[in-house]
């Protein structure tokens, strides 16, 4: 399976020298919400350790703090014996630990062998030692056994190969634990397998990888030990050669379906259809067709990166559509913009409240009534009886409750201006609402007081669209389940047939397996 | 709904109790801003008066307002285009435009002729910069800029880099002299202007939208608004405003030239500034920016009448404009 724990002669790496890594009763909150509980693990050299888990169980929570890139809450940390403590990445790095996020960072004017010895440019006087930078990086490519030329442009390189080029950059820096948050999702097929020979090669002179990944084949093809999160907690730490697929689902899934979700109401006969997709051609967004009836809720479920959010932002007409069409209440959903669609009675909460929904330095008031400044306005003029009267009203309808509409929103809990979003839409009273990660951020009762909003918006004979990561709430809400992976509908779930693992199983099956997966 | 109000997670924890220290809270941070402006303006206000003897006088407060006329009408302008999350660099180069176009029009057609083909210049050129920072997704500052250097071209070709001059019985004259209460019509017309603005800013929808479209663009994308035609209007407005400035101080002065005043731009954008208008967008008020700009006025007025070297002009204007955008940040930062 992998070439696990061959010692072979150890480079001239701090790899040699080292012992465990080891990571003791770590804990994270955010917010008050606990982001990561008392986990421990220890990685050992030469090993590939892989941690998989659901969308925000942890995983990557963990890699930020073992790289220094964030501080713990609680917990301590160790290396070969020697406590550590890291006030900046720039700390860990110096402990010979780096690690490599989705989004690279290589300078794409500079060349290869510039962005690899970036700050530490062998140099005289200030003056860089080209040819000495060069020849230093072709006795480093010849170690790890990459072909790249030091003088190309790294921003003309593939993506694999700027991987590449961050990891000799970590390699020249004496790293010797390397960790990969989500290392293949940008790349293609031949550049995955590349990849993993770099793993592999890198374990196999000694250095360790903490490889974080939503692929379970991936995964299993790969990994020494495996370590399953959820909810923030370490669930066990396995052999590799113990797990398989079924094992590592079944350690991700949550325990049964708490009672935190309003009753569903299941319609009694079919309800007409309030919107229609058909062949969405998006960026991100391939062929994708489905209807919603009026009173329904229908929740989107994948993982990070598959085109929910994406999906919602075409309906919506927020990015450009290249193809298909989107029919509200029986009639043509054209225009280019979202100001339209909202008039036509489609609204949309986005992903993130701060950077794409609210004004947080104006007022409760002024964020509330800014899609329906119409109705509270005579010509133009706004009416301040008449807005306070009618923000007032909603926010009623929403809970909200705010020492006075006057405030600014952030001085509000996050819960509170999630609310505020679901006060802005409530003004629009739309046939459609699509809300992404309607409770992202929000605490536990804020969270029942939404789900309890989505119930009775849809109760009223609304068309309400859930995009989650939080399979739970998917689970808890919808009368219906789309599952997504790479831009498609992958399958669709009803009735008896939604539950996590048809959900997990579609959202993490391989493109190359089977497609769909009987529910 | 119903059974909505007996659920007790309706109540959230973190605004109970502390609703009354909360909104005092607001209502200092909402009147800072205003203070922080008016404070000084009124400190300086004093001083001038009880020190320099011709400060206080009636002839010299209305010049004042007089010699502001230009500024002011175009700071307010300015001050939409700042909080909509825009620049506008070539308010100076259009005001130079606008004004020979008037200036040689008056010389031989009638007034009504040269103040409106001197207005629809400012305009025009106010749409093209607003098309162009919205369409060709240009930086504002490098668009306006670019666009300051065309049009200060265009203002020289067309007068044939000649300064004009006009002859005192012109109706255009009577534009911005015309004496009324004791003040002259320049003074009346940019009130009137300004308060619209004012107006429009705070309480329509427009305003609404400008503030929006600077304080969020994607949030207000998102809740419907169209920010590319809210920000095109705020440079029309922009241009407007810089084209009635350059009419205006050519009927006052009864001379125009392509080159304008030295540093138009940046003086107005100094008085929007120290009025604690952000240069980030998302906030601004138009009467504070009047206060600014009179308050910068009234350093210039101070140091001519006491007759300190003029170079402390520069200087001082220089460090006031540092104070208010440090301000400015600083205020910013408080927010989480």
């Amino acid at each position: 399976m992998s070439n696990g724990n061959i010692e072979e002669a150890p480079r001239s790496t701090a790899a040699s020298v080292r012992g465990d890594f080891v990571v003791t009763g770590v804990s994270k909150r955010y917010g008050g919400v606990p982001a990561l509980s008392d986990v421990s693990l220890t990685i050992s050299p030469g090993t590939v350790h892989a941690l998989v888990g659901e969308n925000g169980a942890g995983k990557s929570t963990l890699g930020k703090i073992m790289s220094g890139v964030i501080p713990p809450d609680e917990g301590t940390m160790s290396l070969g014996g020697e406590s550590l403590s890291f006030k900046s990445p720039r700390d860990a790095l110096s402990h010979g630990i780096v690690t490599i996020v989705q989004e690279l960072a290589i300078v794409p004017g500079l060349t290869v062998a510039e962005n690899v010895y970036l700050g530490v440019e062998p140099s005289t006087a200030g003056f860089v030692r080209r040819r000495q930078s060069r020849r230093q990086f072709r006795e480093l490519a010849k170690t790890v056994g990459f072909d790249l030329s030091p003088d190309r442009l790294a921003g003309s390189l593939s993506i694999a190969d700027q991987q590449k080029v961050e990891i000799m950059r970590a390699l020249s820096r004496n790293a010797s634990i390397v960790i990969m948050d989500e290392p293949t999702a940008a790349l293609s097929g031949g550049e995955t397998e590349a990849l993993h020979g770099i793993i592999r090669s890198l374990v196999r002179d000694g250095n360790s990888v903490v490889l974080i990944s939503h692929y379970l084949s991936e995964v299993l093809a790969l990994a020494d030990v495996i370590t399953t999160l959820r909810d923030g907690e370490l669930i066990r730490t396995v052999d590799a050669k113990d797990a398989t697929e079924e094992t590592l689902i079944e350690g991700m899934l949550g325990h049964s379906l708490s009672s935190a979700f309003p009753e569903k109401v299941v319609a009694q006969e079919e309800k007409p259809v309030v919107l229609e997709v058909e062949h969405l051609q998006a960026p991100g967004v391939n062929d994708c067709s489905f209807v919603l009836h009026e009173g329904e809720i229908l929740g989107i479920a994948g993982l990070v990166g598959a085109g929910r959010s994406e999906l919602a932002r075409a309906i919506f007409r927020d990015s450009k559509v290249s193809g298909g069409s989107v029919r509200l209440k029986g009639k043509d959903l054209g225009g280019h913009s979202p100001s339209r669609s909202i008039r036509r009675g489609l609204v949309f909460i986005p992903e993130s409240r701060k950077e794409m929904g609210l004004l947080v330095g104006r007022s409760v008031k002024e964020n509330v009534s800014l899609s329906r400044l119409d109705l509270v306005s005579r010509l133009g003029w706004i009416t301040g009886i008449r807005e306070r009267r009618k923000v007032n009203e909603v926010m009623k309808s929403v809970t909200v409750r705010a020492a006075s509409i006057r405030m600014p929103v952030f001085m509000l809990s996050g819960g509170n201006q999630q609310k505020l979003m679901f006060a802005r839409s409530v003004m629009c009273s739309p046939n459609v609402l699509i809300a992404d990660e309607p409770t992202r951020g929000v605490d536990v009762g804020s969270k029942r007081t939404i789900y309890d909003l989505l119930t009775e918006m849809a109760g009223s004979g609304m068309g309400v669209v859930v995009i989650s990561s939080d399979l739970e709430e998917v689970l808890g809400l919808a009368h219906r389940v789309l599952v997504m992976r790479h831009g498609r509908i992958i399958t669709e779930l009803s009735g008896e047939g939604i539950n996590e693992q048809a959900v997990l199983a579609a959202a993490f099956a391989e493109s190359t397996n089977k497609g769909t997966v009987p529910s | 709904m119903n059974e909505k109000v007996e659920t007790p997670d309706v109540l959230d924890v973190d605004e109970e109790g502390s609703s009354s220290l909360r909104s005092s809270v607001i209502r200092v941070l909402g009147s800072w801003r205003l203070a922080g402006i008016a404070i000084p303006f009124l400190i300086l206000f004093i001083s001038l008066s009880v020190w320099v003897g011709p400060f206080l006088t009636k002839t010299n407060l209305i010049n004042i307002l007089d010699q502001q006329s230009a500024y002011l009408a175009i700071a307010a302008a300015g001050t939409l285009v700042l909080v909509a999350g825009g620049l506008d660099l070539s308010v100076g180069a259009i005001y130079g435009l606008a004004a020979v176009v008037s200036g040689q029009l008056a010389e031989h057609h009638s007034p009504i002729i040269a103040i409106g083909a001197g207005l629809l210049v400012g305009l025009g050129m106010g749409v093209a910069n607003g098309m162009i920072v919205a369409f060709l997704k240009i930086n504002p500052f490098i668009a306006t800029l670019a666009m300051s250097f065309v049009i200060s071209g265009i203002a020289l070709k067309a007068s044939g880099n000649n300064l004009i001059v006009l002859s005192q019985n012109s109706g255009f004259y009577k534009f911005g002299n015309t004496v009324f209460l004791s003040i002259p019509s320049a003074v009346w017309i940019t009130l009137v202007f300004v308060a619209i603005l004012a107006l429009v800013l705070a309480k329509t929808t427009f305003g609404r939208r400008v503030v929006a479209s600077g304080g969020n663009a994607e949030a207000a994308r998102l809740s419907g608004i169209r920010v590319n035609q809210i920000r095109i209007i705020t440079y029309a407005l922009s241009g407007l405003a810089a084209g009635y400035g350059g009419v205006i101080d050519t009927s006052r002065l009864l001379s125009a030239q392509a080159t304008g005043v030295p540093n138009l731009t940046f003086i107005v954008l100094a008085g929007v500034v120290v009025g604690g208008t952000s240069i980030g967008g998302g906030e601004g008020s138009v009467p504070r920016t009047t206060i600014g700009v009179l308050f910068i006025a009234m350093i210039y007025n101070g140091i001519n009448l006491t007759n300190i070297d003029q170079v402390y002009q520069q200087i001082v204007l220089g460090v006031i404009i540092l104070i208010a955008v440090s301000l400015d940040v600083w205020a910013r930062k408080r927010r989480v």
